[in-house]
């Protein structure tokens, strides 16, 4: 096993020294910028640990624990990582501020995994000015996909577009006569599906969609909008919504017992907050799009990934809660992290992290379900891009079909 | 002591400040300032944005003063005037290319006509009321930005990008620099303007009506104009406060001027001591600094940590930098006698 690991890596760097090689530098040399040395790789990471958002600081913590395995490991090529991660409240000046200290006080490498669109955008500036990598963005706008302008963000999940867009791919070629509804969120988040959906289906999306229904966050509950679309008596109905409201959607269609195909955002798929409250048998049938394994579906249990996933957790975040997705996903993320500064070698130069991470080649984290692949070059700033169907049947969600792509650039 | 009991027996809910003690003496002032002036010299860029944020949420602290501290009305809608002047700002400089330092007053007069306008219909009410409406204000604002009509300029929830000002005639100076010297520039003006406001015949009908509101009438003070005219004010500098903000952070967006906001610059008031304009800086430095101490005791529990250290704060000097200012001033006093 461990051998295993040590000729992959040998493999990697004369791969990787290879491709250098004749661009003419030297690869025994080491280079490092500010925030790396022969001993630490000093990455910092801003979270919303209070404030709004704060279900999300888990995703914090479990990056934290994950370098703290890698160190008791031996560290990455012999350096430890000091991983020093800040509160934001969710606040973009907050963020900004906290940002300016990680990167002018305590001197980081790079910043990786920052949380939220709105605190994303406050630093993606002041980052690319200061030509500081912004690692793996935790957000699915499409806008972290811009090498061209942002050659120093690069995001990591899929995008909000590159998932409608393959819900469009596949409803083009199981139901091309289908009489689309969309329902979505007034906020980016929903106009970003939105847009997806209508460029996924090209110039046939005029005579599909038969009609657009949005919501604002702010309703108590969103019934009289489902009446509205059922008058139009579509057979699809595209579910854009954020949990509370997608669990609604699913229980009102139910009692109004109209059967049309509902199709769910990746955002909404817990079994724990939205189908079980929605009803399991109201939700039969739902369908969904997936790219990371989910920790409480048995089908993993044999799963080796999510086997290292469980004694990750069972060892260095005792007594949390296994039915947190954020856990799936920092583990995903941080190990993104820590592929592309193996690949970096001994030139941990900025310069050559955002080279790496955008030369990752088909890496799959433990986590990432099997066949989804991490891939980018050095115009597609978008990790992951693939996402599977899965349909709800008893009481968890069944994978099928193929793996489907959806790459999306940002204009 | 409880609020409800203020508002039973219908005592004043501000302490009465004599305009004097509003103010910190010659001397002390000209050493703040001296210490404000060539601190930027000897530290790092990002200490000098910290201090630039200081003095911004320190200005929007002593607006609130003006009005609670001089005329004794509550708001816990300051962030949604905070915001006004951040967005007015960023909407003049990237869509219209306005020059950074002609937004400020810009800002200030739009910010002026809004807290003017709201003061018309609060002026009914009055304590905790008056309080409650102010907050439906401030929790109304971030939606209001993302409205869809108004989307084309506010960039909606994604917000706007705000370029930051370099330094003008070639002057070798870091753009944060500049930036803390302009902002030390324009909060030095408003303080003095403040406090001669609150010298002058208006700031005593301000006190007067904070005191006592039927005897401020019966003397001839038209209650409503000046009731209106601190909510004025008091809005035009937080405008001028947002404004700033807004070039220091470099980024508006709805999510960074939530109810939370105008809590802490609440907050700060009351740390810093109601009514005294000096406290304002201090009370500033405890809304941006104390967080981050708590952060730096427990991740997990930076929120607990604060309300231990606020409530201590509270317990301990219940009128805020004011009264350990007094007590300095009382024990060097003493020195000198011995």
């Amino acid at each position: 096993m461990l051998l295993g690991r040590t000729l992959r890596t040998a493999a990697l760097v004369t791969a990787t020294a290879v491709i250098t090689f004749t661009s003419g530098a030297a690869f025994a040399q080491k280079k490092y910028d500010t925030g790396a040395s022969d001993t630490e790789i000093k990455i910092g990471n801003i979270m919303p640990y209070s404030g709004p958002a704060s279900a999300y600081g888990i995703i914090g913590k479990t990056e934290e624990a994950y370098f703290k395995m890698i160190n008791d490991k031996g560290g990455i090529n012999g350096r430890k990582i000091s991983f020093v991660t800040y509160d934001d409240g969710y606040s973009p000046p907050k963020a900004v501020e906290q940002v300016r200290k990680l990167v002018e006080s305590d001197e980081i490498l790079a910043v990786f995994n920052p949380l939220g669109t709105p605190s994303n955008s406050a630093i993606q500036k002041y980052l690319n000015a200061k030509k500081i990598p912004q690692l793996f963005v935790a957000t699915g706008a499409t806008k972290w996909n811009d090498p061209k302008n942002f050659p120093w963000t690069i995001g990591w999940q899929p995008s909000y577009q590159s998932e409608a867009q393959i819900y469009a791919k596949w409803l083009l070629k199981e139901k091309p006569d289908a009489k689309i509804a969309i329902l979505y969120q007034n906020d980016d988040f929903g106009k970003d599906y939105l847009k997806g959906t209508k460029d996924g289906l090209g110039a046939k999306a005029s005579s599909m969609i038969i009609m657009e229904e949005s919501y604002e966050v702010s309703e108590p509950s969103i019934d009289g909008h489902i009446v509205k679309i059922k008058a139009a008596n579509p057979d699809v109905l595209l579910i854009y919504a954020t949990p509370k409201f997608a669990a609604q959607t699913i229980k009102k269609t139910a009692e109004l017992s109209w059967k049309p195909l509902q199709i769910l955002t990746n955002v909404s798929i817990s079994v724990g907050s939205v189908m079980k409250p929605a009803g399991f048998e109201a939700s039969q049938g739902v369908l969904s799009a997936a790219y990371a394994k989910d920790s409480t579906d048995p089908q993993w249990a044999n799963d080796p990934g999510m086997k290292r996933w469980n004694e990750f957790v069972d060892k260095y975040m005792a007594g949390a809660d296994k039915s947190d997705t954020s856990m799936v996903y920092g583990y995903g993320a941080a190990s993104t992290l820590a592929k592309v500064l193996e690949m970096s070698g001994d030139d941990l130069t900025r310069v050559n992290l955002m080279k790496q991470a955008a030369s990752l080649k088909d890496f799959a984290p433990d986590t990432l379900l099997p066949g989804v692949k991490i891939n980018t070059n050095a115009t597609d700033f978008a990790p992951i891009s693939q996402l599977q169907m899965q349909r709800f049947k008893g009481e968890k969600w069944e994978l099928f079909g193929e793996i489907i792509s959806g790459d999306v650039a940002s204009e | 002591m409880s609020a409800a009991e203020d508002v039973v027996t219908e005592a004043p809910a501000v302490e009465a400040v004599p305009k004097r003690a509003m103010t910190l003496g010659t001397g002390t002032s000209l050493l703040v300032l001296a210490a404000l002036l060539i601190m930027p010299v000897f530290v790092k860029n990002f200490i000098i944005f910290q201090m630039t944020m200081l003095l911004i949420y320190g200005l929007a602290v002593l607006a609130l003063n003006i009005l609670t501290g001089g005329s004794g009305q509550f708001s816990l809608g300051q962030s949604a005037f905070y915001a006004v002047g951040a967005y007015t700002t960023a909407v003049l400089m990237e869509h219209f290319n306005v020059n950074y330092a002609l937004t400020l007053p810009i800002a200030g007069v739009v910010c002026f006509a809004f807290g003017f306008l709201f003061g018309q219909p609060a002026l009914r009410l009055s304590g905790v009321y008056l309080a409650l409406a102010t907050f439906a204000l401030a929790t109304a604002m971030p939606q209001l930005l993302k409205l869809n009509f108004l989307e084309h300029w506010t960039g909606g929830v994604q917000g706007l990008v705000v370029t930051k000002p370099d330094a003008p005639f070639g002057l070798p100076m870091s753009q944060d620099m500049w930036l803390y010297y302009f902002t030390l520039v324009v909060v030095i003006a408003i303080y003095i303007f403040s406090v001669n406001l609150l010298r002058s015949r208006s700031g005593r009908a301000f006190m007067a009506i904070r005191d006592n509101e039927i005897a401020a009438s019966a003397m001839g003070v038209d209650v409503a104009l000046y009731k209106t005219l601190a909510f004025g004010v008091s809005a035009a500098v937080t405008g001028v406060a947002g404004s700033l903000g807004a070039i220091a952070v470099q980024f508006v967006a709805p999510d960074s001027y939530t109810i939370t906001l105008a809590i802490s610059l609440f907050l700060g008031m009351v740390v810093g001591g109601v009514g005294w304009l000096p406290g304002s800086i201090v009370g500033a430095a405890f809304i941006i600094f104390v967080p981050n101490l708590a952060e730096g005791i427990s991740k997990g529990l930076s929120g607990a940590v604060f309300g231990v250290l606020l409530f201590l704060v509270i317990y301990l000097v219940p009128h805020g930098a004011r009264q350990v200012a007094i007590l300095g001033q009382q024990f060097a006093g003493k020195l000198r006698k011995n």
